[in-house]
């Protein structure tokens, strides 16, 4: 299958390991992938942040950029759920209504990468190696608006030479919340303080997610307290092998 | 804190929040506890999505011909002897409820549990008169007696604990002489003030859950029963409510009957609900007035969008779920109206020019569970993400609307966006100390509180792209030196 690589803009401008990882993890499956040099952001600070017309500037941006794309999958929950789930809300509150009928258009060739594999590919074990002890954190929007449900889960417990532990709390949000973090940053500390915790009571050197964004939040706190633990994207476990690390 | 009108902006309130242990420690027991007994009391109706579904339905039917509907329930509670006023704002509500007081010479008067009492402010305006009203529902009553606000929907002591409530009621509560901080004995002692005043007392205040246009019905929902005794002892009921509670036929109000209290108390059944139609002679309040409250609401329905905000049955279940409203508690939000439904429904009320109200929207990490758990659908995420655009809109020129106009023409094409992150990463040098960056300026200082960051890395994904492309880096690059995400 041609595989149209969706990084997002944080994961290229700061974690291009994840996407090395999510063309290494694609091509191992057999799938060829593309990267579509054009592609830059899907809005989603500037939609949450209030700036919808920057926002469906940037969604315009994605639809022309996307649009022959035969599958398109992202490493990010929150910014698939940006353009399935509010792209066409946030077209239609500025009457936007081509915009909004193109974004569902494209919607439903757009994939996370859990997804992808579990519910498209079907695949559960791929290949991958990892010996460390992790515990998983399911973002909320890859949870609550993409209802991956246990997909990322399942994979992980297919990785040979790993230790899944089970993070309580789980599905509680880790205070990120994007510029929430920065506007309101007492309340996130708060959020992430409990977080950290229950990362650390589960043993883990790592725990993994499948957004780099609330990785970043949390990994951030776990370097801050000096804990040793430490986060991995969903892609960088799965990608690696016996002969290859991607972390 | 007074009614509707926060007094400085959520980040600053939350801020002398986070910090108070007994707070963060009740907070969290509760919450907590109530989750799970939701969850329960919820999955074990294997048709609650449908009655979800029916709730929010029958709530947009009420909003599509509300006028109507407030026509015929005018009409209805008049047929039954009851008389109805219509108050535009909460100033014209405080007037009426003063007025009907002033009129019966009463110098005390009871009241049910009501959040619309509290929006307007009626107790500050009724002492202003020489009335005072006294709170019978018992966690209403604990923070009354200690001049203080409430900070939970449905639990507004929430935040206070047994020995605080034990020293109140040796001071406040005359003749019970020395009580123990034993629950049973402090309720016994509220128990025995409250009944004189129940039996004593000539008027009441109440709120309303719902409405029934067709039959003039008022219903109240509670829990202890001191609302079906200030609903039927007093001569004088003045109940008071929103305009969009009102619903068509009595047989609506069955869905609620379902959602209400197991969304909220998460009981099968609530203890108390009580109905009255107008007035029957020889039986309960023999003067019955229905205020019907606007303070906002027709701006709020006039809102494509907005509008299902207006469907909420204040049952709370989206403050027990919310992380936000878990470590901030209720008092942060400076409204009568805290936690996720708050933070939308207060800043429309006000209007999103009220610059305290309009960071609301913000107080959310945007993390959904509020909207999985909201008995009438209300997609509270998309709506705070709707205001968060009309606040900005009322913001003028900011910097961070500077930055993201910016951040937007920088990712306008893809060489833009990659020169962009050329050039961060050689400004970011003077930040970066052994290998992180500890502390950020300005804006994103927020971040640096209490958390680091990883630089940006010597290559982006694309460069590595491209010069894998020009056959340069034919493989990915194995173990780096550093481990990155």
């Amino acid at each position: 299958m041609k595989v149209d690589l969706f990084l997002t803009c944080i994961n290229d401008a700061m974690f291009p390991r994840t996407g090395q990882a999510t063309v290494r993890l694609l091509e191992r499956l057999g799938h060829t992938v593309n990267f579509n040099m054009r592609q830059t952001c899907c809005g989603q600070m500037h939609l949450n942040t209030g700036y919808r017309s920057d926002a469906l500037h940037l969604v315009r941006k994605f639809v022309n950029d996307f649009r022959d794309a035969e599958v398109i999958v992202a490493p990010s929950g929150s910014c698939v759920a940006m353009i399935r789930e509010l792209a066409p809300e946030a077209a239609h509150w500025e009457g936007d209504n081509e915009l909004r009928r193109e974004v569902q258009a494209l919607a439903p060739r757009l994939y996370e990468l859990s997804e992808f594999l579990v519910g498209k590919l079907r695949v559960t074990d791929v290949g991958a190696y990892y010996p460390h002890k992790v515990t998983y954190h399911p973002t909320c929007h890859a949870m609550r608006m993409l209802r991956v449900g246990d997909a990322p889960l399942k994979l992980l417990q297919q990785v040979r030479g790993m230790t899944l532990l089970e993070l309580a709390g789980a599905d509680e949000c880790c205070g990120f919340g994007g510029t929430f973090s920065v506007k309101n940053p007492d309340v996130s500390a708060a959020m992430l303080a409990d977080k950290t915790r229950h990362i650390l009571e589960t043993g883990a050197e790592a725990c993994t997610a499948g957004d780099n964004s609330c990785l970043m939040h949390i990994g951030g706190g776990l370097h801050r307290l000096r804990s040793g633990a430490r986060t991995i994207h969903l892609a960088g476990i799965l990608a690696s092998t016996e002969g290859e690390v991607f972390a | 804190m007074s009614g509707l009108h926060p007094a400085q902006p959520f980040p600053e309130a939350a801020r002398e929040q986070v910090n108070q242990p007994q707070l963060r420690a009740n907070l969290r027991k509760v919450t907590h506890t109530i989750r799970e007994k939701r969850l329960r009391a919820t999955q074990e109706l294997p048709h609650w999505e449908e009655l979800r579904q029916l709730g929010e339905a029958t709530k947009d039917a009420s909003l599509a011909d509300l006028s109507n509907r407030l026509l015929t329930l005018e009409a209805s509670v008049k047929a039954r002897g009851g008389q109805v006023h219509w108050a535009r704002d909460a100033a014209e509500a405080r007037e009426i409820v003063t007025r009907i007081a002033l009129a019966h010479q009463v110098q005390e008067l009871i009241k049910v549990k009501s959040i619309t009492s509290d929006e307007i402010e009626l107790n500050k305006a009724l002492d202003a008169h020489g009335v005072h009203a006294i709170e019978t529902d018992l966690a209403e009553l604990i923070v009354q007696l200690s001049n203080d606000t409430p900070s939970h929907i449905l639990v507004p002591a929430i935040h206070r604990n047994r020995a605080e409530i034990q020293a109140l009621f040796n001071a406040e509560l005359p003749g019970e002489g020395h009580l123990s901080d034993d629950p049973a004995e402090l309720a016994g002692a509220a128990r025995r003030y409250l009944r004189h005043k129940f039996l004593t007392t000539k008027m009441a205040v109440s709120g309303g859950n719902f409405a029934i246009a067709k039959t003039g019905t008022v219903c109240v929902v509670e829990s202890e029963g001191n609302g079906r005794m200030c609903l039927t002892l007093p001569e004088v009921l003045v109940s008071i409510m929103g305009i969009e509670k009102v619903l068509d036929r009595f047989e609506d109000i069955s869905v609620f009957m379902e959602l209400l209290p197991r969304s909220s108390t998460a009981e099968r059944m609530n203890p108390y609900t009580s109905f009255w139609s107008g007035v029957t002679p020889g039986d309960g309040p023999q003067e019955f007035h229905l205020i019907l409250l606007d303070n906002g609401r027709t701006d709020v329905l006039a809102d494509d969008f907005g509008r299902q905000t207006l469907r909420c049955i204040r049952c709370s279940a989206c403050l027990n779920v919310c992380p936000v409203y878990e470590r901030a508690g209720g008092h942060a939000y400076g409204s009568v109206y805290p936690g996720p439904i708050g933070a939308i429904l207060t800043p429309q009320l006000l209007g999103m020019h009220d610059q305290n109200a309009n960071t609301l929207p913000g107080a959310s990490s945007l993390c959904g569970a509020c909207f999985d758990a909201c008995p009438v659908r209300i997609n509270i995420p998309q709506v705070l993400i709707y205001l968060r655009g009309e606040a900005a809109q009322h913001k003028g020129p900011t910097l961070e609307a500077l930055a993201m106009h910016g951040m937007r023409l920088a990712m306008s094409e893809g060489w833009r966006f990659e020169g962009a992150v050329r050039l961060a990463r050689f400004g970011q040098g003077p930040l970066v100390h052994n290998g992180k960056i500890t502390a950020l300026p300005g804006l994103l200082g927020g971040w640096t509180q209490s958390r680091d960051l990883n630089p940006f890395p010597p290559q982006s994904f694309r460069e590595w792209w491209r010069q894998r492309g020009q056959g340069q880096t034919p493989e990915v690059d194995a173990a780096p030196p550093q481990a990155v995400q």
